[in-house]
């Protein structure tokens, strides 16, 4: 079976708007970063389809260097968050507001 | 069709299990979620031939990311309160926020004259990416192996106790 592209990009779309009322509409930092690995998948989903109909392979290769972007950015990103929990015991994003005054 | 319905299904879990990633009110259940949205991703990429793709999206988001993310929430929880749910502030705005996004791209995608048609059969993509990879991105990989290294050592660094 062929997929036709316009399925998989707006998927792609509806992935990565979901991703981005995540963002919006949670306040846990976990749930936060979760989203935007949401939103990473949807760009990753969007490149392997144009990968797919434009017939070669360099999508695939962008899908795999972005693919180890998110890993290195889980690692330090949740080293961040065990940390600030560490020092703040909290998760919640409107306590994180020691810059704002 | 065989095909279309197992497709349409692999839909279904990625977009259901993505709202329920978002939407849940237990952590947990985020997490189980997500583990689910990460699969139905790995198959669509094998409904489009992608079958190394596939088959890293499976061992990078579900063999290490979401394992990772299950140890922040582990350590981040006092176990006892699983249920830490800090659910909404502007749903309201939010909302339009992210319908209007949605919609936007709706338009722009369903708009553009798309030109290309597929090969209906592709063999495997291994060895073109394999040699990609080694001649032509050659650079942007050791630079990644690089950040690797880098946030290996950022990592230890932060998550290091005391001082």
């Amino acid at each position: 079976m062929v997929v036709p592209l316009e399925h998989v990009i707006i998927l792609s779309g509806l992935l990565f708007s979901i991703g981005v009322m995540g963002v919006l509409f949670r306040r846990n930092v976990i749930i936060i970063f979760m989203s935007i690995e949401l939103m990473l998948n949807a760009v990753n989903l969007a490149l392997v389809g144009f990968s797919r109909y434009h017939n070669n392979v360099d999508g695939q290769v962008f899908v795999f260097l972005v693919m180890t972007l998110a890993a290195a950015e889980v690692s330090v990103g949740l080293a961040i968050i065990v940390a600030l929990f560490r020092n703040r015991q909290t998760v919640n994003i409107n306590e994180m507001n020691l810059m704002k005054n | 069709m065989g095909a279309d319905i197992i497709f349409w299904m692999v839909v279904a879990l990625t977009v259901g299990s993505a709202f329920l990633v978002v939407l849940s009110q237990n952590l947990i259940y985020s997490a189980i979620a997500l583990l689910f949205s990460f699969m139905g991703v790995a198959g669509l990429y094998i409904f489009m031939m992608a079958d190394f793709i596939a088959a890293t999206q499976i061992v990078i988001y579900v063999g290490g990311i979401l394992v990772l993310i299950i140890f922040g929430i582990m350590l981040t929880q006092r176990i006892r309160d699983v249920r830490i749910s800090h659910t909404s502030m502007q749903r309201g705005i939010g909302g339009v926020v992210v319908t209007l996004i949605f919609l936007g791209l709706f338009r722009m995608i369903t708009g553009s004259p798309w030109h290309f048609e597929a090969i209906p059969e592709v063999e495997g993509t291994v060895s073109g990416i394999g040699k990609l990879l080694m001649v032509e991105y050659l650079l942007p990989f050791e630079v990644t192996s690089v950040l690797l290294l880098a946030a290996l050592m950022g990592a230890a660094m932060l998550s290091r106790r005391g001082d």
